[in-house]
C-alpha cells in the first residue's frame, strides 16, 4: 500500500515553501541571531490579552456568526473608514477571517475558474503562488526591481499581462522586499486595472508599518473600492500572529462568495481572538504606533549598516524587511546565506524563497532587538570581509 | 524627543558603543548628549530596579498621604522640597484630590519609618495631617513585573 498514489496531481507538484530548509537547518543551530523571522519580537500588548482572557472568564466560547462578531465588523469600518477612508457596510461588506492567510486562500477559491489568469509581483509572499496553483489558476508573475525601490510599475504590469488575467494580487507594504508604491504609482496601478477589467485582491497587513509618505490604499482610489477586496488584519501591527485573525472588505457580492467558501471551511474566526481584535482596533493605536517607531529606528539602523558593509540596500518605506543584494560579495544569494550560517551564525532568508526575482537578495528581518541587530551586523561585516579578503 | 533619550527609554541595556552604532553617532557624541541632558536636568541618572523582598528583607517602604497649608507666592512648593530632602523620601509628588501631597518612604524598619513621619514629617510647620500606608508587596517596580513568570518569546526561528 503506497499512500503516495493517493496524492493529488496538483498537489505532487506543489512545491514546499523555499523558506523550510532553510528553517530546518536553523533550527538545528545554536546561538543563531535569526534576522529571518517574519513576525514582530514583541508579545501582544497586554491590554489586548486582558480582553481575550476577560472574554473567556465571561463564557464567550461558542461560535459567532460566520461573518463574524458585529461588533468587531463595525471597529473595522470604523478603523478602516478613519486610517484608509473607506467605507465599507459591516453587515454585508466585512467578513472577518482565520488571518489574511485565509482570506487570500477564499478570495481565489470564491473568484478563480480552472485555467483563469492572477497577476502578483514578484518577489512575493510565499504563499501568493501556491495559493493560485491550489485553485486551478495560473500564476502570471511580474517582476520588481531594485532600481524602482521594488514598486510595482504599470510597465512591468503591461509587459506581464495577456489575455485572460483576471486578477491582481497586491502586497504593499511588500514582503520581503519593504517596497510599497506612492499615491501616483498607485493611480497608474488602478487606471491599468480598470482599463484591462482586472479585480484587485490587496494584502495590506503591513499598512500601518509604513515610515514615510503615508500608506495609501488602493481601494480608495476613485473607481477601485468597486474592484478591490481589501484584506487586512492584526498579525504585524497589533503583534497578533499566533491569534490567527484578520478581515476581507469588499463589495457584497464578492464578500458573500467568499462567506460561502468560508462558512465551509472555517464556520467562523476564533472568538477568543475576535475578541482580542475589538480591543485592539478600540485602543491598541498608541501601542501600535510604538512599535512603529521602534521598527522606523532600527531600519534606519540595518539599512544604513549593510551599505557600509557593502551589501546595497534600498531603503525600505515600509515592512520590517530589508532586502539587501548580495551580488556585490561575488556568491549567489543561497550560498551567501547558507555561508554566514555556517561561518557567523546569523541567519537570513534567500530572496528566491519568495519567487525568481528574490535572485542575488536576501531578506533580513529587523524585528528583533538593537542588541541582536547590532550583534548580527558586525558578524555580517565580519564575513563580507572574508569574502574580500578570499577574493 | 532627543534621540539618545528616546533610545534609553526604549533600548533595554545598550551600551554607548551600541547606542553609537544605532545612532550613527560617535561614543563621544553620544556621551556628549547625555552630559547636555544632566546639565538641562532632563536626565538625572541611573537607578538599578530591584526585586527589594528577596535582596533585603529588612527594607520597609511606606506611602505617606500629607495634607499641607499651602503657601501665598509658593503654594505647596517650599514644603514639598523640605519634605523631598530627607533621604527616607525616594519620590514626593503633588496630587489632586483628599490630600496633597503622596510621599514615598523607605526605612530598615517599621519603627524608623513611623518614627520619621512622627518625628521629622508631621513636626513640620504647615503640615496639617499625615496618613501613613506600609506596603506589604510590590507587584510591579518601575515597569518591571516582581514575582510574575517571565514570558516566554517563543518564536521559530525562521517564518515567512
Amino acid at each position: 500500500m503506497d499512500p503516495n498514489r493517493f496524492v493529488a496531481r496538483h498537489i505532487v507538484t506543489l512545491p514546499k515553501s523555499g523558506i523550510r530548509d532553510f528553517f530546518e537547518i536553523v533550527a538545528k543551530m545554536k546561538d543563531v541571531i535569526s534576522l529571518g523571522i517574519g513576525e514582530p519580537d514583541f508579545t501582544t500588548p497586554w491590554h489586548i490579552r486582558e480582553a481575550a482572557i476577560y472574554a473567556l472568564e465571561k463564557g464567550k466560547t461558542h461560535y459567532t456568526s460566520n461573518l463574524g462578531l458585529i461588533e468587531l465588523r463595525r471597529a473595522i469600518c470604523s478603523y478602516v473608514g478613519r486610517h484608509y477612508g473607506m467605507a465599507y457596510q459591516p453587515e454585508s461588506e466585512v467578513l472577518v477571517t482565520v488571518g489574511v492567510s485565509e482570506a487570500i486562500d477564499i478570495a481565489l477559491r470564491a473568484l478563480v475558474n480552472p485555467g483563469d489568469k492572477v497577476m502578483f509581483h514578484q518577489p512575493c509572499y510565499v504563499s501568493y503562488h501556491p495559493s493560485v496553483t491550489l485553485t486551478h489558476g495560473c500564476g502570471v508573475p511580474v517582476p520588481t526591481q531594485a532600481a524602482d525601490n521594488f514598486a510595482l510599475t504599470t510597465a512591468a504590469l503591461a509587459a506581464a499581462w495577456e489575455p485572460g488575467c483576471k486578477l491582481l494580487l497586491l502586497n504593499l507594504p511588500c514582503n520581503p522586499t519593504g517596497g510599497t508604491c506612492n499615491r501616483e504609482q498607485l493611480e497608474q496601478i488602478a487606471r491599468f486595472c480598470i482599463e484591462k477589467d482586472i479585480l484587485v485582491i490587496s494584502d495590506e497587513i503591513y499598512s500601518e508599518l509604513t515610515f514615510e509618505g503615508g500608506h495609501i490604499s488602493i481601494a480608495s482610489l476613485p473607481g477601485m473600492q468597486e474592484r478591490t477586496i481589501f484584506l487586512h488584519g492584526f498579525s504585524k501591527a497589533f503583534a497578533m500572529t499566533g491569534w490567527r485573525i484578520g478581515y476581507a472588505c469588499g463589495p457584497a457580492p464578492l464578500i458573500d462568495a467568499m462567506m460561502k467558501v468560508h462558512q465551509y471551511s472555517m464556520m467562523c474566526a476564533s472568538i477568543i481572538s475576535q475578541e482580542g481584535a475589538i480591543e485592539a482596533l478600540l485602543r491598541g493605536e498608541d501601542a501600535m504606533k510604538r512599535m512603529r517607531d521602534q521598527y522606523h529606528r532600527r531600519r534606519d539602523f540595518v539599512v544604513r549598516r549593510f551599505n557600509e558593509i557593502g551589501l546595497a540596500c534600498h531603503l525600505p518605506r515600509g515592512s520590517f524587511y530589508a532586502f539587501p543584494c548580495v551580488g556585490g560579495t561575488g556568491l549567489g544569494e543561497r550560498e551567501f546565506a547558507f555561508g554566514l550560517l555556517d561561518k557567523e551564525r546569523v541567519a537570513m532568508v534567500p530572496g528566491t524563497a519568495f519567487g525568481e526575482g528574490g535572485k542575488g537578495f536576501v531578506r533580513a528581518s529587523f524585528a528583533t532587538s538593537y542588541e541582536q541587530l547590532v550583534e548580527a551586523c558586525v558578524r555580517i561585516e565580519r564575513y563580507v570581509n572574508s569574502l574580500k579578503s578570499r577574493a | 524627543m532627543n534621540p539618545v533619550l528616546k533610545l534609553l527609554l526604549e533600548g533595554g541595556s545598550l551600551s554607548t558603543a551600541q547606542m553609537a552604532q544605532v545612532l550613527n553617532l560617535t561614543e563621544g557624541e553620544i556621551n556628549g548628549h547625555l552630559e547636555q541632558l544632566k546639565k538641562d536636568h532632563i536626565f538625572l541618572g541611573w537607578r538599578p530596579v530591584l526585586n527589594l523582598s528577596q535582596e533585603d528583607a529588612g527594607a520597609v517602604r511606606a506611602v505617606i498621604e500629607v495634607r499641607i497649608t499651602p503657601e501665598r507666592g509658593g503654594g505647596f512648593n517650599r514644603f514639598a522640597e523640605r519634605i523631598s530632602r530627607f533621604d527616607e523620601v525616594e519620590s514626593c509628588y503633588l496630587m489632586s484630590g483628599g490630600y496633597d501631597l503622596l510621599v514615598f518612604v523607605t526605612g530598615t524598619s517599621l519603627q524608623r519609618v513611623a518614627a520619621f513621619v512622627s518625628e521629622r514629617l508631621s513636626t513640620i510647620d504647615g503640615v496639617l495631617s499625615t496618613s501613613t500606608h506600609f506596603m506589604l508587596r510590590s507587584y510591579k517596580e518601575q515597569g518591571y513585573l516582581m514575582d510574575a513568570p517571565a514570558e516566554e518569546n517563543g518564536r521559530l526561528t525562521v517564518t515567512p
